[in-house]
């Protein structure tokens, strides 16, 4: 393991090494509906190294939970995988067999879910739960532990998610929001995964509890050594967050980068936008919206999808779809404004 | 000055004291003393996190709580001694908006069921017409296209779309007050913009007095004129936006503004804030229900219980660090609010 960051961030205690933790190329998850095909996520790249929060933004619909669902194989009919592949520590998930896939959930691929209040049941305690994660995921060669070592692991994750041991006893409706999201990340980290998928883990919760939980997060992240994805809509969450930000729009990655440059000077006209309608703190203005509304996915145009609330669009914005253009320095973009800027 | 509604002295409590005086009580809100103004319509944020008692607040202003103690006044007459006619005025005239857009609505039912439900049950239009044109307007007042908006149904239009025919539905009962409990936090951030600037709208050019129920302080220091923060009952802090949002004199508020995540990779989160104690029961609490958080806590904290301390013209905080300061003498906490002083004045609508 080199001591050198692979890639540049702000983020205090930092440790970001030059190993591909997850690498997927032209991802695409499709549905099919009587009505036509719904391109949800239409041909994402990018890379996530190992001990990186990369954060993935766009509105709701623009695919991005279509994406982190699509990676862990967890796509419901009539969505399927179109093409593209998933490596996992050099491993093709798209290739794996479902009980493979089952094995690799929880113990390097982990799921911190949208609304923890419901995907816990509501009728078994605590501790249990946690135990039925790690024995369904468990790889059965390494012998099965026994019940006080199970014991002692409940009680060793709860702490270290920031929780009383007698948490263990009780049951979800006993727990306030944040207390039911740290059980949902005790259960993600109880086999040590190296990726950690958070799917807008904190959007039911208030500020306080929602900056609490978050540092639990990436406490444990960091940890583990583990890289993180983040997906979500708060920019601010992002930037508090995250090293990487990916913004999607209709299925589609626009802009890929660190994120103090893309904060900073975005690129991405959606993005741009985007940054511009946060409210502040700091100064009262008028508030800027983005407006209209994004495309329907079952009816993209011919050319870019944020063509019609550009305000940057032009002649070939109708004509054809941008493709991802390396602006050098880990920076992307996909539109055609940048056409000629482009580093191999 | 004539005041549209007066919570003087509120508090209400859940669950009750059992046969040995042992049973578990939930103060929700604690002594709240505040005025809704008619003729100076301003925008008033109540934040605070779940359990602060905000939502119990905006029930009990909307009059489906009753106050365990205190009195409820509106247009100076007690609630309680309303008339049916009055209660009914009463219904019409303050209107609630929801946090979640998608579950206000019927899913079997067009658009149009929503808008045409309080017309027809306040009996406000004479004729199918007259109908038609007043749903139009309050489409119109809130940025919607009636022609691309009735006739749909509710999963055809976006949340953003929803929420705005909520507040299009509201302002066809030309409300004195709108009541907005958290009107934005389901909806994108793009289109949180548009909902916010509607309901802005609504205040500056109709007069109507919105209470902002939120905790997002970004949008709440953005559309509001004045704020109170609440934390487990009490009111900690309030005043006016541009005294409290830049310098917040309650540990909480200040614990709350540090939290909010800016949008500023550059200046990220110090350390993890403590996390709150649940296990502490409310009626054990002699002192400040905030000591067990608080990062400023002294001795007294844990015993005396703090009074309103008025720490300038627009701002009070309930914290013994300002105890120096004496307590308020008028407990109503809209006392140091202040309303923009362009706001149109409220035209009074004759609903006799």
């Amino acid at each position: 393991m080199s001591t050198e960051q692979a890639i540049q961030t702000y983020r205090e205690g930092a440790r970001i090494t030059d190993v591909d933790a997850l690498v997927i190329e032209g991802f695409s998850v499709y549905y099919e509906t009587d009505a036509g095909t719904v391109k949800a996520c239409d041909d994402v790249t990018f890379t996530l190294k190992q001990g990186e929060r990369f954060a993935l933004v766009g509105e709701s619909g623009s695919g991005k939970t279509t994406l982190a669902m699509g990676l862990m194989r967890l796509t419901r009919p009539p969505g399927h995988i179109a093409s593209g592949s998933v490596t996992l520590n050099g491993r093709d998930v798209t290739k794996l067999s479902d009980s493979e896939m089952r094995k690799t959930r929880l113990s390097e691929l982990a799921l911190v879910p949208q609304g923890a209040m419901n995907s816990l049941n509501p009728v078994m305690r605590i501790g249990r739960q946690i135990i039925d994660g790690i024995l369904d995921h468990l790889d059965e060669d390494a012998g099965v532990p026994t019940k006080d070592e199970l014991q002692e692991t409940v009680r060793d994750l709860l702490i270290r998610v920031g929780l009383r041991p007698g948490v263990a006893r009780l049951h979800p409706h006993e727990l306030s929001g944040g207390m039911k999201q740290r059980v949902a990340m005790a259960i993600g980290i109880s086999l040590q995964p190296n990726l950690i998928i958070a799917d807008e883990p904190t959007s039911a919760l208030d500020v306080v509890v929602q900056r609490q939980i978050m540092q639990t997060l990436g406490r444990l992240q960091e940890g583990l050594d583990a890289s993180i994805m983040l997906v979500g809509h708060d920019m601010g969450l992002v930037a508090q967050f995250a090293d990487t930000i990916g913004v999607m729009y209709a299925g589609k990655l626009v802009e890929v980068g660190p994120v103090e440059e893309v904060f900073s000077e975005p690129k991405h006209p959606y993005t741009t936008l985007l940054i511009r309608s946060l409210p502040s703190l700091q100064e009262k203005r008028e508030f800027l919206g983005i407006p209209g509304l994004p495309p329907q996915l079952i009816h993209l145009p011919q050319g870019c999808a944020f063509a019609d609330r550009c305000p940057s669009r032009f002649e070939k914005c109708d004509e054809s779809i941008p493709q991802m253009i390396n602006l050098g320095g880990r920076r992307k973009t996909a539109c055609h404004l940048y056409e000629g800027e482009g580093q191999s | 000055m004539s005041t549209f509604l007066e919570l003087d002295h509120i508090t209400k409590t859940f669950g009750r004291k059992g046969m040995l005086g042992d049973g578990e009580v939930t103060v929700a809100v604690d002594d709240v003393s505040l005025t809704i103004d008619e003729d100076e319509a301003s925008i008033i944020t109540v934040a605070g996190e779940s359990g602060s008692g905000k939502t119990t607040l905006a029930r009990l202003l909307l009059g489906s709580h009753v106050p365990t103690d205190g009195q409820m006044l509106y247009r100076n007459k007690d609630f309680t001694k309303l008339t049916r006619r009055e209660r009914r005025n009463f219904r019409r005239e303050i209107q609630p908006i929801f946090q979640d857009p998608f579950e206000s609505y019927n899913p079997f039912y067009k658009i149009d069921h929503v808008l045409d439900a309080p017309i027809k049950n306040f009996k406000l239009a004479s004729s199918s017409a007259d109908k038609r044109r007043m749903i139009e307007d309050a489409l119109e007042m809130v940025g919607l296209v009636p022609e691309e908006t009735l006739g749909r149904f509710p999963h055809q239009l976006s949340g953003g779309q929803r929420q705005r025919v909520m507040v299009a539905r509201a302002l066809l009962l030309k409300p004195r007050v709108i009541l907005a409990d958290e009107p934005v936090s389901m909806v994108d951030a793009s289109l949180r913009a548009t909902i916010l600037d509607s309901i802005r709208r609504l205040n500056r050019d109709l007069g109507i007095s919105v209470v902002y129920i939120t905790h997002d302080l970004t949008t709440a220091y953005q559309i509001s004129d004045n704020i109170m923060v609440m934390y487990r009952g009490t009111v900690v802090e309030a005043g006016t936006v541009d005294a409290v949002i830049p310098s917040p004199q309650h540990p909480y508020t200040k614990l709350l503004i540090e939290s909010i995540p800016q949008p500023d990779p550059k200046n990220r989160w110090g350390s993890e804030p403590p996390q709150q104690n649940w296990d502490t029961g409310d009626t054990q609490m002699a002192g400040c229900r905030f000591a067990d958080r608080c990062p400023a806590v002294m001795d007294r904290c844990q015993t005396t219980k703090p009074a309103q301390y008025l720490m300038n013209e627009h701002q009070l905080a309930t914290c013994l660090l300002h105890e120096e300061k004496g307590a308020m003498e008028n407990s109503d906490i809209t006392s140091t609010f202040q309303t923009e002083t362009e706001t149109i004045k409220a035209i009074p609508v004759d609903m006799s």
